[in-house]
């Protein structure tokens, strides 16, 4: 009786809860919702065969094609960057390691398109290094590897900042046991350091692939726009949009949303089932 | 005593191994692709020299087009405070049919490709849009407008306040509120004088998350803009612009004016909270 006048004397009355609950509900609908079901929606606007045939063209599949092979070479990149990271920060003390895991979290406060513009100035026609490239024969910028390099800066931060708070909060007592039991470094890391870690990196897998098959700003001022060669399925849906094929830039939009629909289902599902095995996040 | 403590400031030699091959992984890492590329950055802006820079700095494109993103920036995230708290609070405190649902569609915008979710926005928000056509009829013009742009920016910065309130609320004592209750405050009083100012530099941090963001979002937000120079022409856009002019000097100054002006910003924020963590004594 008595928690059930205290509980009541902390919370609203209930027309003040279901009219916060209907104001949020209606934000919610506006700015998210909305926009999602307007994707799907809009790609079946000319029906399923117009769809198939958007999906399907050979451009779409360049596309497609082009951006999970950038995807498979700068997330495994950046776990192995994250997992490195992590072991250095969490496992050791050095001078100047919280200036090193600022530097980490750079990439995320710096605009994508200034991410990308970088890139042209150090690797672009008019930049240093670019008389030299040119004269070996190596493109960079408006080629694949300059798309590559700017999907991983926008992406590098994703896993390290996953690992470094669980293997902060872990300690390295079990490390300690396994090496002075007389496993070998590598035996330690696999047998004992990795299976405590792996929803953890899985969580940060999820959320780098996610906006690395996702990136626009960065990737759009090195690729250049070259149909069937640099251009991934983002731009692909900004060329589609911008020529007013509207049902097929939504078609292949709605496979980029497919991806994020799964992606959040699958970090909820890590969160539910394994959040001991996760960091205590805020923000992202 | 002094002795103790010098040994433990000693660095003791740790008998986990692979210190020098993860730090120097991760530095070169680090260095190539974030802070050579920057550095590329940093070498192009002193080689234009004050003069120039100042005279790319204060054409009047490049100051409309600043101006109008960090406006934008600042609408968008004062809009996320305000829901976003009011989100937390929802998500926190009330049970309603769906709330895991919610919780997990919050974080969307980080999942959904930004110019997926940009040609969302347009379509929804257009003149003959679901929603735009609505508030055409009210003769609010959104798309092509800077309202547009707040749109965009609101989608992509809404997770930020959510995340970084939501975990403070969950920790609040609730017999905290129940004291306030018994010694006569009304409901209205107790949140804005005790649970309020608690969740207030969680919400200042989730702020400048969702500010930094919005001042650098390129992708959602150029197909809703419009990108009408003086108007609605963001600066990463001008960025984008003058590089295919192969204005690189102009690029070069807009990215180097976005960095300093939110670095400043950032800056005046964290003050901001260290100030009110002295004086008032928040926790951070």
């Amino acid at each position: 009786m008595a928690l059930e006048a205290s509980r009541r004397v902390a919370t609203e009355a209930p027309t003040v809860r279901w009219a916060a609950i209907a104001l949020m509900g209606a934000f919610l609908l506006l700015f998210l919702l909305m926009p999602l079901i307007g994707v799907f929606v809009e790609a079946f606007r000319r029906g399923v065969p117009a769809y198939l045939d958007a999906i399907r063209d050979p451009e779409a599949i360049a596309a497609i094609r082009l951006t999970v092979t950038v995807a498979l070479i700068s997330v495994p990149l950046n776990v192995v960057f994250g997992v490195a990271a992590a072991w250095a920060i969490t496992k050791f003390d050095f001078p100047g390691k919280s200036l090193l895991t600022t530097l980490i979290d750079l990439p995320f406060s710096i605009s994508p398109v200034i991410a990308g513009l970088v890139y042209v100035l150090l690797y672009g026609a008019g930049s240093l290094l670019g008389p030299w490239l040119r004269l070996h024969g190596i493109e960079v910028i408006f080629a694949v590897p300059g798309i590559v390099l700017a999907t991983i800066f926008v992406t590098l931060p994703f896993v390290a900042r996953e690992l470094i708070p669980l293997m902060e909060a872990q300690g390295k007592t079990e490390e300690i046991a396994a090496l002075s039991l007389g496993a070998s470094g590598w035996q330690t890391f696999w047998k004992v350091t990795l299976p405590n870690i792996r929803w953890a990196l899985l969580y940060g897998v999820l959320l780098c692939n996610a906006r690395a098959m996702g990136e626009f700003g960065a990737v759009s001022v090195v690729s250049g726009h070259i149909r069937g060669q640099t251009n991934t399925t983002p731009l692909y849906v900004e060329i589609l949009y911008n020529e007013y094929n509207f049902a097929a830039a939504f078609a292949v939009a709605s496979i980029l949303a497919l991806l994020a629909l799964v992606t959040l289902a699958a970090k909820t599902l890590l969160e539910w089932r394994y959040g001991h095995g996760l960091a205590r996040r805020n923000g992202h | 005593m002094a002795a103790k403590g010098l040994r433990l400031r000693t660095p003791k030699r740790s008998i986990i191994p692979g210190f020098s091959l993860s730090l120097g992984f991760t530095i070169a890492y680090l260095g190539l692709i974030v802070l050579i590329p920057l550095g590329a950055l940093v070498l192009k802006s002193a080689g234009l020299g004050w003069q120039e820079f100042w005279q790319l700095a204060l054409d009047e494109r490049t100051l409309s087009a600043l101006r109008l993103s960090f406006v934008t920036a600042l609408a968008a995230a004062l809009v996320n405070v305000v829901f976003g708290v009011l989100t937390a609070w929802v998500l926190v405190r009330y049970d309603f049919p769906g709330r895991r649902i919610v919780d997990a569609l919050i974080d969307l915008p980080f999942a959904l490709p930004t110019a997926v979710a940009g040609i969302a926005l347009t379509t929804l928000y257009a003149g003959n849009g679901w929603i735009g056509s609505l508030l055409g009829e009210a003769g609010i013009r959104v798309s092509f407008t800077p309202l547009g742009i707040v749109v965009a920016l609101v989608f992509v910065s809404l997770p930020f306040v959510v995340r970084t309130v939501q975990p403070v609320m969950e920790e609040i004592d609730r017999e905290l509120e129940e004291a306030a209750a018994s010694l006569g405050a009304s409901r209205w009083q107790t949140i804005t004088r005790v649970i309020l100012p608690s969740l207030l530099p969680a919400t200042l941090t989730g702020f400048s998350l969702a500010f930094a963001r919005s001042v650098g979002e390129y992708g959602s937000v150029i197909f809703i803009a419009g990108n009408i120079p003086y108007v609605s022409e963001i600066a990463p856009l001008l960025i984008v612009i003058r590089l295919e002019e192969f204005q690189y000097e102009a690029a070069t100054a807009v990215a180097v004016l976005i960095l300093v002006i939110s670095f400043l910003a950032l800056l005046a924020i964290n003050l901001l909270q260290a100030w009110g963590r002295r004086r008032l004594g928040f926790g951070a």
